[in-house]
């Protein structure tokens, strides 16, 4: 009964629904904002900051208080315990600012009133006076006066200066790299509510309620079982409700704790977005030396983030970037250089793909600029990059397995019809002086663990209740990526039972304690294998029981579409439930599950850090307006790497979603501050992720054929959620090609991200547009007329 | 007038005497009704999360709109039936655009779910197309994160494909008599802790009021207005309400051009000036989602004076005129008199727009305007260039003989560019007028750097729309990625 072959009737490999798809249809799954309140419940509203540097002369927060309504105001004396809410313990990031304020939008003081409009009025009487202290504010500021959260970090493998030096070819390059809000259709919420003793009931919108829970005990000064966190669903997270979720519900607790009244902190969009951190943005300079096929002898990269004015993270999105600046290329001598760069904005945070989707755009771009060089197809020079025989360790010293981009974008490029395309694109292009197009194959390679290893374990708890019905909980938390059903299928598939028996209960820290954040793709792989462990155990008790029970012998008892077979009887899987019950068998077990054969030597930067890789590539087309700057992207083509799909239907839904909002990154969402550190793009009138009518015109997403896949995961299945993100760099790569050809000077266009029409337009620069236009005068027969 | 409001909610009357009149649908809905399956996303119309239905008659038949309940008031649904994602569902079946999205994985994390539906649903009842154009354009107002749309698209084509053709449902005939009780009654005006909103019926009724309440906030789709109060946390103690003033909504057409009541909104508009000028009639399109263009007003965009509004540089560029009313007085002036500078208009205290007339483009003339935005939908404009070009033949040449050009997005005010159209009239259409007149363009405008876009590529892309203007009206070939000039054999 153990190994990985899923039952022949299985759950597994087959699409099943969200479990919560006919209730959201309804409107009736609830998240934290339709929990009916309880009586009394107040409302909060934050203070924020006016400034992005300054220490704050006086706070008179008495007109507030005053105001009709107004129970309560809180500011950082009013916190019983520690006023600290840094998920890395680096004691840098206060709930609420203390004598300096770091960020404009930090948290200075909390309003807890009836009503949340009687909070948002009272807030705007508070009287803060502040001096203002010089911000740092961008990358270049922070690099300029060495503003550093730690020291660089410098990784290097062979001799990355004499093979550069030593290089027939060279490149040298910069792109930079914006920002990217989450957009999580519901914003931060939390409900704290008083039981007995000071404890508190936490309802939070948060990927990690265990963090949660301890950064709330320590602000609340109890013990962490005092705090108990709950999450049924989230109105999505994307890595932005991995950390940022405890300095909202340690605000929710601090409120119903000096109140002893329920308190709900429930954050407008702008707020939430003024507020909480974003992806890191990026400079990365590149320096690479090659042969004439374009292979890559030696490179190094400056990779400088922005981390804003904590810690968080930021130390691992770092090292992530690292990790992955290789792609799926084998950099035999290579250095990186990491400036983790503290600045008076908000404090960055995870954001799916964790700082990989960096990594990977400035080893494409310079590969980019390689083929230009040599005047190849980039395809080409991919492919003499990828890893391969003799060339399959990583900078960081894993042994890649299961390398099957090279067979991926083979398949890819006869799937998607590449090289016909190619030539009918530059046809397309030498006849048209308005319009220029441009296609990019881009893959992935991305490390699947958490690369701080006592993240690598997880929890489950699995119950069989006397009728046959099943509850299941785990540490996993769902935001909309369908990881409930995985794991239902999972524990259904062990009992082969109907996965209509399997409920899975809400996000508790009273069930499974000590829980890692879902996040780092691992969810399904963790909590899967933590609930199959659970699983089996009560099944072994069953199996002994009913062997027992019926005189068999154990391999003689079989569990098969929900009944039992038990030597030549066959019961149905409830009747032995009950008859197990009756027997006094424990229904009820906890599973466990640990990551096994990862290591990694941190100051070494040398290992294992990653139970396996995700793969695969992705060919973008764009076309681009060369008098605007506007552009659609017209065709997609994925081909993704999923092992065996645990629900093809879920994993796909990933894939294509991860996807637009990697495109979304890349194209048209730009985080735009003013010069004085304020964020100017806080709502979506602002900020613009794509709509419908920006998704590809056409779009073909397929799963990987990948049956050699052999790993310590739920029947060989692999993750989904961020790699397929890293595949819409395609599509930036696709912009460049177009806007090279509207440039028409030879080397590839400098184009920085996001790739806005007007950075698209900027970076075409001061055509003479009077020769184009003399050259398209006969081409504009050729041209589609009205 | 009535002390009370009445509508219809998920087919239940409902008549409220107090009732803020700020206070919005939304939270009427979650924190009064219990009713927590619309949701808050954005609180200011752009994600469309709180999206429901409003169903009226109109033309003898009950019509259904998507409207976003953030930023629609309460007391706005007087007369109205609203349908929320709670009253879809049949008694034990779900409605075919619920199961067509459970079918083709179009939730995930289900927030913008009930919002999407809500607009399917909308979609459905109205009879909206299956092409690709027809659906996004649909979904143009709801915002999802997670799926990238593809599935949602797919659940809506496949909704609208399987949908009869007589999609009637069982309690229409009841939706049709209770609509028709609260039809054609006499204004409202409901207070509460003396603060009122006032709904006339009439023009009179309304110039009236606004005369007794100089400094009424004048309301009609309440996609601007609805932000005064969401995100300014702006206390509006009298509110006037526009959209059920006869006279405001009517539309009188002939062969000088139309005259739009000022509270026309986006949606009935565009059919009409389309027709005129199919390039107003995309731009509109492209103004809002259909949730802002259900209820939003060309007077509005028209009144509050942005200087990227949409409407007005176009307006201003084929000549329009408005017509402000003042108790018994009228006045009428050239929309462009109508800005003064940024932030201050020619509306005097106790003034109302009345309505605004367009005139029919003349002989020889050609219309272009174009939007430019970081995204094709549901964007504000960065610039918005509007060109209306009229040419004669001397000799077999193509002389410019009127060339009015105005933007918006490139000063404080939607502003023409004078000293452009003096230099382009007399001169032949051609590469080297054209060449001449980006140049003057250049140093008619001094635009700025703000989120939108910088003062550079505001400049650079102004001159290149003039020069798309001339491409187009030069060359049969399409140069336009989006809209009715779209390139034919770019597949969407």
């Amino acid at each position: 009964m153990d190994g990985n072959v899923p039952a022949p009737s299985s759950t597994i490999g087959t699409s099943h629904l969200h479990d919560s798809a006919q209730k959201q249809v309804c409107g009736e799954a609830v998240y934290i904002d339709d929990i009916l309140e309880p009586a009394g419940t107040l409302h909060v509203h934050i203070g924020q900051s006016e400034h992005a540097h300054a220490r704050i002369r006086r706070l008179d927060l008495a007109p507030v208080l005053a105001h009709r309504g107004v129970v309560d105001v809180l500011s950082a004396a009013d916190i019983p315990g520690r006023n600290e809410i840094s998920c890395s313990h680096a004691g840098d990031e206060p709930v609420l600012a203390d004598d300096t304020v770091h960020y404009h939008g930090q948290p200075i003081f909390v309003v807890v009133a009836e009503t949340l409009d009687a909070a948002r009025e009272a807030a705007r009487l508070a009287i803060v006076e502040y001096e203002p202290l010089e911000p740092i504010l961008t990358i270049d500021d922070a690099m300029a006066r060495e503003s550093f959260l730690t020291p660089p970090r410098k990784i290097r493998r062979g001799d990355p200066e004499g093979a550069l030096s030593r290089s027939p070819h060279r490149v040298q390059g910069r792109i930079e790299i914006g920002g990217q809000e989450h957009f999580y259709l519901e914003s931060h919420i939390s409900l704290a509510v008083p039981r007995e003793d000071r404890d508190l009931l936490v309802y939070s919108s948060t990927q990690n309620p265990s963090d949660v829970q301890n950064l709330c005990a320590r602000v609340m000064d109890v013990p962490d079982h005092a705090i108990s966190v709950e999450v049924r669903r989230m109105g999505g997270g994307f890595g932005g409700k991995e950390t940022q979720g405890a300095i909202f519900a340690a605000i929710a607790c601090l409120a119903a704790g000096k109140t002893g009244r329920p308190a709900k902190l429930r954050l407008d969009r702008d707020d939430d977005m003024r507020i909480s951190g974003k992806r890191h943005d990026f400079v990365i300079d590149y320096d690479a030396g090659f042969d004439d096929t374009g292979r890559i002898l030696g490179i190094s990269f400056e990779q400088k983030l922005r981390c804003g004015y904590a810690a968080d993270l930021s130390g691992s999105i770092a090292d992530r970037g690292i990790f992955h600046a290789d792609n799926a290329y084998y950099l035999e001598n290579v250095a990186i250089t990491s400036y983790r760069c503290r600045t008076h904005t908000a404090s960055n945070i995870a954001f799916r793909g964790f700082g990989v989707p960096q990594g990977a755009m400035g080893i494409e771009r310079a590969l980019l600029d390689i083929a230009h060089h040599l005047g190849r197809d980039p395809v080409e020079v991919r492919r003499a990059n990828f890893y391969g025989p003799g060339r399959d360790v990583t900078h960081y010293g894993q042994r890649i397995s299961n390398f099957i981009v090279p067979a991926i974008v083979d398949e890819l490029i006869d799937d998607a019809d590449y090289e016909h395309r190619r030539r009918e694109i530059a046809a397309f292009n030498e006849a048209n002086p308005v319009f220029k197009r441009g296609m990019a194959l881009t893959p992935v390679m991305m490390g699947i663990s958490f690369t701080r290893i006592n993240l690598n374990q997880a929890g489950a708890l699995v119950h069989v209740y006397k009728d046959g019905s099943i509850a299941l909980n785990h540490g996993g938390t769902e935001m909309g990526q369908g990881l409930f059903v995985k794991v239902a299928q999972i524990v259904a598939n062990e009992f082969d039972v109907d996965l209509g028996r399997v409920r899975v209960t809400a996000t508790t820290t009273e069930k499974v304690p000590n829980t890692s954040p879902t996040a780092s793709s691992s969810g399904s792989d963790m909590n899967g294998m933590a609930a199959r462990d659970a699983t089996r155990k009560i099944k072994r008790r069953l199996v002994a029981f009913a062997a027992e029970a019926y005189g068999v012998a154990e391999d003689r008892v079989r569990f098969i579409r929900d009944t039992v077979h038990i030597g030549d009887d066959v019961v149905p899987f409830e009747s032995l439930v009950n008859e197990a019950y009756m027997a006094r068998v424990p229904l009820s077990a906890t599973g466990f599950y640990a990551t096994p054969r990862i290591h990694f030597d941190n100051d070494a930067f040398w290992g294992r850090p990653f139970l396996y890789f995700c793969y695969g590539a992705a060919i973008s087309e764009v076309i681009v307006d060369s008098l605007t700057g506007e552009y659609r992207v017209e065709r997609v083509d994925i081909l993704h790497d999923v092992g065996r799909s645990l629900n093809p239907a879920i994993d796909i839904g990933q894939i294509e979603g991860g996807f637009i909002q990697g495109m979304g990154w890349l194209t048209t969402e730009e985080l735009w501050h003013d010069d004085s550190g304020r964020l100017r793009t806080h709502a979506p009138s602002t900020y613009k992720i794509p709509v419908a009518s920006d998704r590809p015109t056409v779009m073909n997403v397929r799963l990987a054929d990948n049956f050699e896949f052999r790993g310590d995961t739920p029947y060989w299945s692999k993750a989904v959620g961020e790699p397929p993100l890293i595949l819409s760099i395609s599509v930036h790569q696709a912009l460049i090609e177009a806007v090279t050809a509207a440039r028409g000077d030879g080397g590839p266009a400098a184009l920085d991200a996001p790739a806005t029409p007007e950075r698209v337009l900027m970076a075409i620069g001061a055509k003479d547009m009077r020769r184009e236009a003399r050259k398209g005068k006969s081409a504009r027969d050729s041209m589609s007329s009205a | 007038m009535r002390s009370w409001i009445e509508f219809i909610l998920n087919g239940e009357p409902q008549r409220l005497e107090h009732v803020d009149p700020t206070q919005t649908v939304l939270r009427y809905l979650r924190e009064h009704k219990g009713l927590v399956g619309t949701k808050e996303g954005c609180a200011e119309g752009d994600c469309g999360a709180c999206t429901a239905v409003i169903a009226d008659l109109h033309e003898g038949a009950v019509r259904y709109r998507a409207v976003n309940t953030c930023i629609q008031f309460l007391a706005m649904l007087d007369g109205k039936a609203l349908i929320t994602i709670e009253g879809v569902k049949g008694e034990d079946d779900l409605h075919p655009v619920q199961r067509a999205m459970v079918e083709n994985d179009g939730s995930q994390c289900g927030f913008c779910t009930p919002g999407f539906v809500m607009s399917l649903y909308a979609g459905y009842r109205e009879g909206i197309g299956t092409s690709r154009r027809d659906i996004d354009d649909l979904l143009a107002g709801n915002l999802c994160r997670c799926t990238g749309y593809r599935p949602i698209a797919a659940a809506a084509e496949a909704a609208f494909r399987a949908r009869p053709n007589d999609n009637a449902e069982a309690d229409d005939a009841e939706l049709k008599e209770g609509l028709s009780k609260l039809a054609e009654r006499p204004g409202a005006h409901v207070e509460s802790d003396d603060r009122h909103f006032i709904a006339p019926a009439t023009a009179d009724e309304l110039a009236d009021v606004v005369e007794r309440f100089p400094d009424a906030t004048l309301v009609a789709g309440a996609t601007d207005v609805g932000l005064f109060v969401t995100k300014q946390g702006r206390r509006l103690d009298v509110v006037v309400h526009l959209a059920n003033v006869r006279e405001l909504n009517a539309i009188e057409e002939n062969a000088d051009g139309v005259r739009l009541g000022a509270g026309v909104t986006y949606e009935a508009a565009q059919p009409i000036i389309e027709r005129l000028y199919p390039d107003i009639g995309e731009l509109i399109r492209r103004i809002g989602g259909r949730q802002v263009r259900a209820v939003g007003t060309i007077g509005g965009n028209i009144a509050n004076g942005s200087p990227i509004g949409d409407m007005p540089p176009v307006l201003i560029a084929v000549g329009a005129t408005i017509t402000l009313r003042r108790g018994a007085e009228g006045r009428t002036i050239l929309l462009e008199d109508y800005y003064i500078e940024y932030g201050r208009q020619d509306r005097r205290a106790g003034e109302f727009i009345e309505s605004i007339f367009v005139p029919a483009p003349g002989p020889g003339s050609e219309f272009r305007c174009y939007k430019l935005s970081k995204r094709f939908d549901q964007d504000i404009s960065a610039v918005c260039g509007a060109f209306a070009m009229t040419f004669a033949d001397e000799g077999g040449t193509r002389v410019v003989r009127d060339a009015r050009i105005a933007f918006g997005g490139m000063a404080g005010t939607p502003m023409r560019a004078a000293d452009c159209e003096t230099f382009l009239e007399g001169r032949p259409w051609s590469q080297e007028t054209i060449d001449g007149a980006v140049e003057i363009l250049d140093q008619c405008y001094a635009p700025i750097t703000d989120w939108r876009a910088s003062a550079e590529y505001r400049r650079r892309a102004a001159a290149n729309l003039l020069r798309k203007c001339f491409l187009e009206t030069s060359s049969p070939a399409r140069f336009r990625l989006a809209g009715t000039r779209e390139m034919a054999d770019h597949g969407r």
